[in-house]
């Protein structure tokens, strides 16, 4: 058996694989929280408290009503990113012209209602949910044994982080939305509803979260706690990256997760923490973030 | 449905009030602007023009009074509305947005109306925009960027046009090719409300002027009358 | 009578009414042990404490913390380890969270005022989080158990704690001294400047004063009046947990300071009075207290934002002005 500073290969893979598809997740959140961040100035709190609603709904969509994975990939992104529609019009709407901290403040509190509901509903320990039939299984790649349905992550999400940087950087809608970034009331002026934009794009950015809560579900156990934790981690993947950029919040969730998986091979204790240590080497050295415009 | 009434002004502005938080910046402004005229805002900084353009478009939220396009009451409307009524705003900054290439800046605003020209008829009558069309937005000159800004007006198909100090900063070249470019679209039938300091190049294709102090119109007069203003113009422009 | 006497005078009387209130709580807090549960008192005036504290820095120096936590449960800690492990007395012990807190500020300070805004927010949040791990795993700190039957002592080795008056009475004392010592912080050149800087950084920094300095100072001063009041806690209640470095007990200071009134001295004493007084309701109602807490901060950010402190002062100068021709 081949090994590599001491750890044999496969040991080393299989870590770095978990670490690829946390960090899959990481880069599916922090790329949501970017998104409304960009436009809409708001630090969504509420992110790991949509992930985890997406992978409920998805649980309960197959639980009660038969439906299963497929269906569910594009049900429970429309469901959330509904909820989060009602959410921006009922609410957040009213707190643009206010400190940021309010946002924060106000989707916190969101998030505590959202996790408090089902929590009293299903306690706190987790749900299983079945990997679909046709991703079940692995594949032996010779130098390791990669599970299908692990794979599939990775592959989805590299697929809707290169999907939303598309929509964002090369079509129409993108320039509506990176330009009422820039100067919204002049976008407005020209005859652009920049309110409805508003609303879509939280829209947007709670789909997202719950396309990642569906996608979560056969890896992580469906559980009511499941976004408050990865939450605050990918809030320090945010500050690393910075929310300036949508490309930089992709690749710094990859090489967080990546990093996160290396630690658990040689120093399992500190794997939970790196992401933390890793965010105040970086305030240290290079404080507006490795990809930061704004400060 | 009749034909729009030609003796009736195109835009009408009457007894506009505007405040900037608890400053009360327009105290009751007058004017009009008849179809296919243009008209200049002539004042010293700070009297109040660019405001009035603001004010008019509905960038400025606090305001009293009235002001009809087409007929129709423009102070009812949300901002995202006003340019659908046929109005285009190519504010003092010009507002050439960073993240965009050129060519996203250009195809922009949306089309409001019938009778805008087509990209490649802006990119005839601007070969210059049309070379750096994939250039990010802000990389060009001062003089290219104001080109811009009206470039991507006019395929919005709008009727009128709200120009905020177009010569601002620009060099005497400039300045020329876009008295030029402001003729060619007078001819095309344009009406324009322009806000200039500069009143020799406004003389050029100005029909009419209005003096500001202090919040109001205080002046009147058509281009014909420029002469016999000059001194009242010293006295207010300072100049 | 002229409208600027007319205003002076008002403004004298609601200082005479003001200082009447605050003479009218100390008595009333003095009296209430007889009359109330003094454990829940206690309670109320450890969380009150911490609120104020962390008002300081945010309703005073307008930084939002999101990981005062990591002071108030990591000072119970400290506390409850030197007290139970090494035989210290309580006043030892609740110094050494207090300094421990400062020190742990004074860390996670420096590093979170590298960043402005939500971002300095989200850094406290992390690191507080990493502080929390760090508790799970640390070996004194006993994980998920947390460390129990922390003795009360003695107080300057001849008054006994295990008393429960003379507990409250102790409380009651390290509250006002805190309290006090905020007022003061609040109402000095310090202060002022700390004011200065939550309006219009900017203008503090074209003023020549070294912000940065200034934020980590007060940083480290809510921090440490965070950490008196835990490492007390830790005392009355006799453990320290995990609970109280959780980024949920993070948001509840927040919520205590938002809805009694950020920038009041009063708001934070009364948020935790209400806070506190409805967990305990709740705790026996099966209503969940997550949900609870949320519903009121939603409500709070939308249209409550001065809090019911705030609220008060808005209506009370608002009819102070109205007399005269405002």
């Amino acid at each position: 058996m081949t090994m590599i500073f001491g750890i044999p290969v496969q040991a080393l893979l299989g870590q770095l694989l978990v670490g690829l598809i946390n960090g899959s997740f990481y880069a599916m959140l922090s790329l949501g929280l970017a998104v409304i961040f960009g436009l809409l100035r708001i630090i969504n709190f509420a992110h790991g408290a949509l992930y985890m609603l997406g992978a409920f709904i998805g649980y309960l969509l197959l639980v009660h009503l038969g439906i299963g994975y497929w269906p569910a990939l594009i049900i429970v992104p429309l469901a959330v990113g509904l909820f989060g529609v009602a959410v921006e019009r009922v609410a957040l709407s009213r707190l643009y012209r206010l400190d940021p901290l309010y946002g924060l403040l106000f989707t916190f509190g969101l998030a505590l209602v959202i996790e408090g509901v089902f929590r009293y509903f299903f306690g706190v320990s987790g749900n299983p949910y079945a990997v679909p039939a046709q991703l079940a299984g692995g594949t032996n790649l010779g130098f390791m044994f990669l599970p299908n349905y692990r794979g599939w992550v990775v592959v989805a999400s590299l697929i809707v982080c290169i999907g939303t940087w598309l929509l964002i950087e090369k079509t129409r809608l993108g320039s509506y939305l990176r330009a009422a970034t820039e100067n919204p009331e002049l976008v407005q002026a020209f005859g652009v509803n920049v309110p409805l934009l508003l609303t879509l794009t939280y829209g947007l950015g709670a789909a997202l979260a719950g396309l990642a809560g569906i996608l979560a579900a056969p890896v992580y156990q469906v559980s009511p706690l499941m976004g408050s934790d990865l939450i605050i981690v990918v809030f320090a993947v945010v500050v690393v990256g910075g929310m300036g950029s949508i490309l930089g919040a992709i690749v710094t969730g990859y090489m967080l997760g990546l990093a996160e998986g290396l630690t658990k091979v040689f120093y399992p204790e500190a794997s939970n923490l790196v992401v933390f240590v890793i965010m105040a080497i970086v305030l240290l050295l290079r404080p507006a973030g490795l990809f930061g415009r704004d400060g | 449905m009749k034909g729009p009434d030609m003796s009736e002004p195109l835009l009408a502005v009457r007894d506009l009030n505007a405040w900037y938080g608890e400053g009360h910046a327009l105290h009751g402004v007058n004017l009009d602007v008849m179809r296919g005229e243009t008209v200049t805002l002539l004042g010293r900084n700070g009297v109040g023009k660019t405001t009035t353009l603001r004010a008019i478009m509905g960038l400025i939220r606090k305001r009293t009074g009235g002001v009809t396009f087409n007929g129709k009451d423009l102070m009812r409307l949300p901002l995202h509305r006003v340019a659908h009524q046929g109005i285009g705003f190519v504010p003092e900054e010009r507002g050439i947005f960073a993240t965009l290439t050129v060519d996203e800046n250009l195809i922009l605003p949306p089309v409001v109306a019938k009778g805008g020209m087509s990209v490649d008829e802006i990119f005839e009558l601007f070969p210059n925009l049309k070379e750096r069309r994939n250039s990010q937005g802000t990389k060009l000159s001062g003089g290219e960027q104001q080109m811009l800004a009206i470039a991507r007006i006019l395929r919005t198909g709008v009727e009128m046009l709200l120009l905020d100090e177009p010569t601002e900063g620009l060099a005497p070249v400039i300045v020329q090719r876009i008295g030029e470019l402001l003729a060619t679209l007078k001819k095309r039938g344009m009406t324009i409300l322009l806000v200039e300091q500069n009143f020799r190049f406004a003389a050029r294709i100005a029909d009419r002027f209005y003096l500001m102090d202090h919040g109001k119109v205080v002046e009147g007069f058509p281009v014909g009358q420029l002469s016999a203003h000059t001194d009242k113009l010293h006295e207010v422009l300072g100049v | 009578m002229s409208d600027a006497t007319l205003h002076e005078e008002r403004a004298a009387a609601s200082l005479r009414l003001e200082r009447a209130l605050v003479a009218l709580a100390i008595v009333a807090l003095i009296a209430a042990p007889f009359v109330v549960y003094p454990i829940f008192i206690m309670k109320m005036l450890c969380f009150a404490l911490f609120a104020c504290a962390f008002n300081l820095l945010l309703g005073y120096t307008g930084l939002l913390s999101f990981g005062h936590a990591a002071f108030f449960g990591g000072a119970a800690y400290f506390c409850a380890y030197a007290v139970k492990a090494w035989g210290w007395p309580p006043e030892a012990g609740i110094l050494l969270g207090t300094v421990g807190a400062a020190g742990l500020g004074l860390v996670m300070g420096f590093l979170a005022i590298r960043r402005q805004g939500i971002y300095f927010s989200m850094i406290t949040l992390a690191l507080a989080q990493m502080f929390y791990f760090f508790c799970v795993q640390a070996p004194f700190t006993e994980g998920e158990d947390g460390i129990q039957g922390v003795p009360r002592g003695y107080l300057f080795g001849v008054i006994d704690l295990n008393v429960t008056m003379n507990m409250y009475f102790f409380v009651l004392a390290v509250f006002l001294i805190g309290v006090f010592a905020i007022w003061r912080i609040v109402n000095s050149p310090f202060g002022m400047i700390l004011r200065s800087i939550s309006e219009n950084e900017n203008r503090a920094i074209s003023l020549g004063y070294s912000v940065g300095r200034y934020k980590l100072a007060a940083f480290v001063m809510s921090a440490a009046l965070a950490g008196l009041a835990g490492a007390t806690k830790a005392i009355v209640f006799q453990f320290a947990t995990l609970t109280d470095v959780t980024w949920q007990m993070s948001g509840e200071v927040i919520l205590m300071t938002l809805l009694g009134g950020i920038g009041t001295m009063a708001g934070p004493v009364v948020g935790a009075g209400l806070v506190v007084g409805l967990e305990n309701t709740l705790a026996t109602s099966g209503f969940p207290v997550t949900i609870a807490t949320g519903l009121i901060f939603m409500v709070c950010v939308l249209i409550f934002r001065r809090g019911i402190v705030g609220e008060v002062y808005a209506r009370w100068l608002g009819r102070a002005r109205g007399g005269g021709t405002s």
